[in-house]
């Protein structure tokens, strides 16, 4: 009896909801102070974090990709995939996927940043990769020279616009609208999924940083043709028309032949 | 029977007609518009048709004036979209108000009786059509045309000969040069490196690794002064790595790959679209304009739409520096199919 006597005199009715806010306030700023730092510092790839990585893979992507990475019939071998691999496919969300199908989706992306660079530093360790650029190196392309590389490489399959399009069996090409400069240069060095692998001595990585100074460019300005409809070309473009311009001519023609009252 | 044949009338003409059994009905008693019964809703549209007037000059005015406050700055694309959204809103919407307004008074204020125009007959009456009759046979006679045939004859037969050079003229606008030469070969030949497009540099075996796709133009075509588009439209290939436990080759064509290195005319066979959209899973090529699929691992068969035949494939070889080079031109013409191609 004299606990609860106690408690109603000495401490406020909210005072342990405050604590708990408190708590957590501390707890999450120490972890964010951590992490931040983790990602920021250059990351040299400890033996700690390796193991990490191994444990991570081990109970998310084991049950296709084999204990070792070695690959089963659900999911390829991971040998010799490198950072870069994993950093695509775990840090856009596409890994680990939700279900079979044509292709793997983007989805919210499922884990945390160190935990993306210890999964990425164990495949790295399986053999020799791809690495991951500093996303300092991507900059300062060339966007005209990017659009007529794009042209010629990438806008077939992604739309000149970099809309995405079709492909076969219910496969597509993704929007390149908005993407980590990490991701776009991931994607040209790894061949993820049906995509061609665009290696160095393709596309050289100068050549590289233009497509991804083109698609910045993209991003950050407004078509100038006014709306652009998701720059699907005629298929929304037509329909735009056949709805909106044809249905604004038969409503004028109504109006023309109707009796005035 | 006797009743229905005495209501057939036959007129002058050959013509048939019956007299129809419906009587005109006439028109309906008119219809009055509020605006003819009340003077007060007459003002009123006067007002609201003149309003529309006066916004349609008003908008006339803005856009003249936003075309200043708007200008088109050379070299920002963004000041054209501006302007051109702008002024083209402004002349739109005037355009609109003169043309509702105009058909608003039309069909409210002006005189709403129904009237009905009757439609004149088309034959002329009979001394028209003998004078005409009677100025052909004069000019008959004045001229001899039935008289002197032969200067008749001679004059038809002049102006039969008179479009000949035409032909030869119009045969002349098509591109010089046999069929042969137009459609069969490209500028692939012996030893013509691979190059990327649209650069021109030569492709290494050794850079293309498993699952690339290079687009490849003739390392011959770069600098080409005269034809450079037609010649590119021709030579355009695309170059693959595919494991080699994936690539089923023909006896025939062993030869033709190196080490898992393909290359196929980029031209579609069914109306010459680029197809490029490749698959490095499933190897499958896929032309964007109508869904033809071809299969990469087994010499672009087709597996899929319209397209009658596989992708022509052009024959590499390694020389002696590493680069890949042409064997020789394609071995049949590139693209779609012709009346005279052989097969």
């Amino acid at each position: 009896m004299s606990r609860t006597v106690n408690r109603k005199g000495r401490r406020h009715p909210l005072s342990s909801l405050v604590l708990i806010l408190v708590g957590l306030f501390v707890s999450g700023g120490a972890y964010a102070a951590v992490t931040g730092t983790a990602s920021a510092a250059d990351a040299p790839v400890s033996a700690s974090q390796i193991e990490d990585g191994k444990k991570l893979f081990a109970s998310n992507c084991a049950s296709c990709h084999g204990l070792s990475a070695q690959g089963s019939a659900a999911g390829p071998s991971l040998i010799g995939a490198g950072a870069l691999s994993v950093e695509f496919q775990v840090g856009s969300g596409r890994m680990p996927m939700s279900g079979s199908g044509p292709q793997a989706e983007k989805k919210p992306v499922q884990f945390t940043q160190p935990e993306i660079d210890a999964m990425a530093a164990w495949v790295a360790s399986l053999a020799p990769g791809p690495a991951v650029p500093e996303a300092s190196s991507l900059a300062g392309g060339d966007p005209s020279n990017g659009a007529e590389l794009f042209r010629v490489n990438c806008a077939m399959c992604h739309n000149v616009a970099g809309a995405g399009g079709a492909l076969t069996e219910g496969k597509w090409a993704p929007s390149l609208r908005n993407i980590d400069p990490v991701h776009v240069y991931a994607a040209m060095v790894t061949g993820p999924q049906n995509m061609p692998v665009f290696s160095d001595m393709n596309i050289t990585p100068a050549e590289k940083n233009d497509i991804i100074a083109y698609l910045k460019f993209l991003d950050e300005n407004p078509s100038v043709g006014g709306m652009d409809l998701g720059a699907l070309g005629p298929v929304s473009e037509g329909l735009f028309v056949w709805i909106f311009a044809l249905g604004g001519l038969v409503a004028i023609t109504i109006w023309l032949s109707a009796k005035s009252n | 029977m006797a009743d229905k044949k005495s209501d057939v009338v036959t007129s002058a003409g050959s013509a048939v007609s019956r007299p129809d059994r419906l009587q005109n009905p006439g028109f309906e008693p008119e219809h009055k518009r509020v605006h003819d019964e009340s003077p007060e809703r007459a003002r009123g549209a006067e007002r609201g048709i003149s309003l529309l007037f006066a916004l349609s000059g008003i908008l006339s005015a803005a856009a003249f004036t936003l075309n200043f406050i708007f200008p088109i700055v050379p070299g920002d694309l963004l000041s054209t979209r501006y302007n051109n959204m702008f002024v083209g809103l402004a002349i739109a919407a005037g355009l609109l108000c003169l043309g509702v307004g105009a058909v608003h008074w039309a069909k409210a204020l002006m005189h709403g009786h129904e009237l009905v125009e009757e439609r004149h007959t088309t034959r002329g009456d009979d001394a028209t059509r003998a004078r005409a009759v009677e100025i052909f046979q004069e000019a008959n006679k004045e001229s001899g045309w039935t008289r002197r045939r032969l200067l008749r004859n001679s004059l038809i037969g002049a102006l039969v000969a008179m479009p000949i050079p035409a032909i030869a003229l119009l045969r002349d606008l098509a591109p010089a040069g046999t069929l042969e030469e137009k459609l069969v070969h490209t500028m692939w030949e012996k030893g013509v490196r691979l190059t990327r497009d649209p650069n021109g540099v030569p492709i290494k075996a050794s850079d293309v690794t498993i699952g690339s796709a290079f687009h490849v133009i003739p390392e011959n075509i770069i600098g080409l002064e005269e034809g450079f588009l037609n010649e590119k439209a021709k030579s355009a290939v695309l170059l693959m790595r595919l494991p080699l436990d994936a690539l089923n080759e023909a006896e025939d064509r062993k030869g033709w790959s190196y080490d898992g290195i393909v290359a196929y005319s980029k031209i579609c066979t069914h109306v010459g679209c680029p197809v490029a959209l490749y698959e490095q899973q499933t190897h499958h090529l896929l032309c964007p304009c109508h869904q033809s699929q071809f299969d990469v691992a087994n010499h672009c068969a087709v597996i899929f739409g319209p397209a009658a035949r596989p992708l022509p494939q052009l024959p590499i070889a390694v020389d002696a520096e590493g680069y890949l080079v042409a064997q020789s031109d394609f071995l049949e013409p590139v693209g779609p199919s012709y009346w005279e191609r052989i097969r």
